[in-house]
């Protein structure tokens, strides 16, 4: 009842937003060094925006874009969606870039349909939009994509599988992504097509959304359905080690051949292991890096990067097919991503 | 109730204390924490960077937080009656899908599908009303429950298709006008007016100080006569409504009807009315107060981002300012008793 008393609340408020003002400063110096205002006024600003922030596939990418930043001299800015999925989020981050005056923006769209009214905003301002590893929809939304070719990626795991099988009749488990994502329907469709096989022959298909606890209860219920399953497709290395927990519970996982996409530094580990007979590599700090020299260039001669790039895959595998192109799990270790 | 009001220019002993001044009346209000804190930060930010004051970086961050803030006055509503609601940012979801959908395929004239949706949304709040009065039931977990039922039906109505090529009217509140060099969404206007609606109902009608005194105390309110079961269930009901317009500013703001849309706006919301001095505890809090909070987040995060700070530090900042503010209020509250 006091006045003293009940002057205290926004005395303490204040004071505490003082200090988090310290924070936000605290946060800028250590946090990334190369974009405080003073050393990056005249640079060339990029903007990179992820799907999220804990991804290792997107930490990859943002170091990959800040080590082409700083070896072009261009001040990268980076921001997420806090889920899977928040568009309005990525929307936010691409208005206060543009405010920033980006000269280009890299983006991982969350949702490829829902991004492109904004992305279309950020281009009628002069601003060069690449989308790297998942396409807008439609794919002529950006200026161009940087992405892995994920049906050639599926593709090289389904010919390896059919190399590998030696003949065998294979009695196939897919443990897919969700339905209607395009990453996860081309890397099926490429894995079918390189082994030569439609859908019918696949004996059970699971969605897992590549987590590795889903993985492994669609794998337990693709055995329970058919017992006698002894290849797996999965859409990453989560999935495919969740796959591997069900198959070695039943005693199964020297006899069942898992081929799998990614080339995460887990799931790179795994095939070394012996745990994953082979993995398509994808290569996200590639990505970024071709992005940021693209902005680069645009701005210093006008010329924007246009249609599609491939940034490439490779088989690795430490038991090589005839035939199948492959790199062993040295190499891929050294240039895995995560 | 007990309003022991002393006229001004009486002379008592304790007039410093019974009338108090218009400046310790400012420093005591509940918003002025608030106000503070968002002054402060707007002073950093233009300290630090060039790009944040400017007339055109304002609209945008107020053009940013219309979606949340709508969303926020609703919360706000249900915080004061000593309520929460995880379903807001759902609720409105479905309204948006509705609309869009509606809208883009034709079943109803664009006009007609807002309405209707809007309307759903304000039933939504009225179910969650007559649960939490009529059973009763908790409000956190009947919005819990709500919060998912609304985010299945947005999934199952859509076919977890997102729908684009709206027609006009479901975007013209995204549209801008030029006010001097600054364009201005349309959007933008509904927010503050709804707040200032709110604001002025709240404090200057009996349904206002109903909505305080309920928040106090339930019981006490009953015995003074307030038919708080109808009060209560209206709030919602209203609350609802306001995330039904939240769904049309959505829809305008991005230009699609996005079924993963709201799925943390009911947190933010929360954030927004803690941050803005509302007390969870009801009772205490006002909506000028949360729409300085949902501007505060605003600010940090375009202010943050203009500095090209990580979106995590935003994310990492804006945890602490939360904690900071319900620490706040729950000392003042222990003082004040």
């Amino acid at each position: 009842m006091s006045r003293t008393t009940r002057l205290s609340p926004s005395l303490l408020r204040a004071a505490a937003v003082t200090g988090v003002a310290a924070l936000a400063l605290t946060a800028c110096g250590s946090g990334s060094g190369s974009s405080s205002t003073s050393a990056g006024s005249g640079s060339i600003k990029v903007g990179l925006i992820t799907k999220t922030d804990t991804n290792p596939f997107f930490v990859k990418m943002k170091e990959g874009a800040e080590k082409a930043a700083k070896a072009d001299g261009a001040q990268l800015m980076t921001a997420a969606g806090k889920f899977d999925g928040d568009n309005a989020g990525q929307v936010t981050a691409i208005e206060n870039m543009v405010a920033a005056g980006v000269k280009g923006i890299l983006i991982t769209p969350s949702d490829s349909k829902a991004i492109v009214p904004a992305v279309q905003k950020a281009r009628a301002k002069g601003v060069l939009v690449i989308a790297l590893d998942t396409p807008t929809d439609p794919q002529s939304a950006v200026d161009a994509l940087f992405a892995t070719n994920n049906l050639n990626a599926g593709k090289l795991i389904g010919q390896y599988a059919k190399a590998a099988m030696k003949g065998k009749t294979a009695k196939i488990a897919t443990l897919d992504l969700a339905p209607g994502v395009s990453v996860g329907v081309l890397r099926h469709n490429g894995f079918l097509q390189g082994f030569g096989a439609t859908d019918k022959d696949v004996a059970c298909a699971q969605d897992t959304g590549g987590d590795q606890a889903k993985g492994q209860t669609a794998m337990e219920n693709c055995l329970q359905k058919n017992p006698d399953i002894n290849l797996v497709y999965t859409i990453n290395e989560p999935a495919a080690l969740g796959a591997y927990t069900a198959l070695k519970a039943k005693g199964r996982e020297k006899d069942v051949l898992i081929v799998s996409v990614d080339g995460g530094c887990t799931g790179t580990q795994a095939v070394k292991d012996g745990k994953i007979a082979a993995t398509s590599q994808q290569y996200p700090l590639k990505m970024a890096a071709e992005g940021v020299k693209a902005v680069v260039s645009y701005a210093k001669n006008g010329k924007k990067a246009s249609g599609y790039t491939d940034t490439g895959v490779n088989l690795i595998t430490d038991k090589a097919q005839a035939g199948v192109t492959s790199k062993d799990t040295a190499f891929g270790l050294q240039n895995c991503w995560g | 109730m007990t309003a022991t009001t002393t006229p001004p220019g009486t002379s008592s002993p304790y007039a410093d204390l019974k009338a108090p001044t218009t400046l310790r009346r400012l420093l005591t209000a509940p918003t002025t924490g608030p106000l503070v804190a968002l002054l402060l930060a707007c002073a950093f930010f233009s300290i630090s960077t060039d790009q944040f004051l400017t007339g055109g970086n304002f609209s945008l961050i107020v053009q940013q937080v219309m979606v949340v803030g709508t969303l926020a006055i609703g919360q706000t509503l249900i915080i004061l009656t000593a309520g929460i609601d995880l379903s807001c940012g759902a609720v409105m979801a479905f309204g948006s899908i509705m609309i869009a959908k509606m809208a883009a395929n034709g079943t109803l004239p664009p006009l007609v599908a807002i309405a209707l949706g809007i309307a759903v949304c304000a039933g939504f709040g009225l179910v969650n009303g007559l649960l939490v009065q009529k059973i009763p039931l908790p409000p956190f977990i009947v919005t819990l429950g709500m919060l998912n039922v609304a985010f299945a039906l947005t999934h199952i109505y859509s076919n977890e298709q997102t729908i684009t090529s709206l027609p006009g009217p479901l975007t013209a509140l995204g549209q801008t006008f030029p006010l001097g060099h600054t364009d201005i969404t349309y959007g933008s206007l509904v927010t503050i007016a709804l707040f200032l609606l709110l604001a002025y109902a709240l404090s200057n009608t009996s349904w206002g100080r109903h909505v305080y005194a309920l928040g106090n105390s339930q019981e006490a309110a009953r015995l003074n006569g307030i038919r708080t079961s109808r009060l209560t269930i209206g709030i919602y009901a209203v609350a609802g409504l306001l995330y039904g317009i939240a769904a049309l500013l959505l829809i305008s703001r991005t230009g699609v009807g996005d079924p993963q849309a709201g799925q943390t706006d009911n947190l933010d919301s929360i954030t927004a009315v803690v941050l803005g001095g509302t007390s969870l505890f009801g009772g205490r809090g006002s909506v000028l107060g949360t729409f300085i909070g949902v501007l505060i987040v605003g600010v940090f995060r375009n202010g943050l981002q203009l500095m090209g700070v990580a979106s995590i530090y935003q994310t990492l900042i804006t945890g602490v300012l939360v904690i900071l503010a319900v620490t706040v209020d729950q000392i003042s509250r222990k003082k004040s008793r």
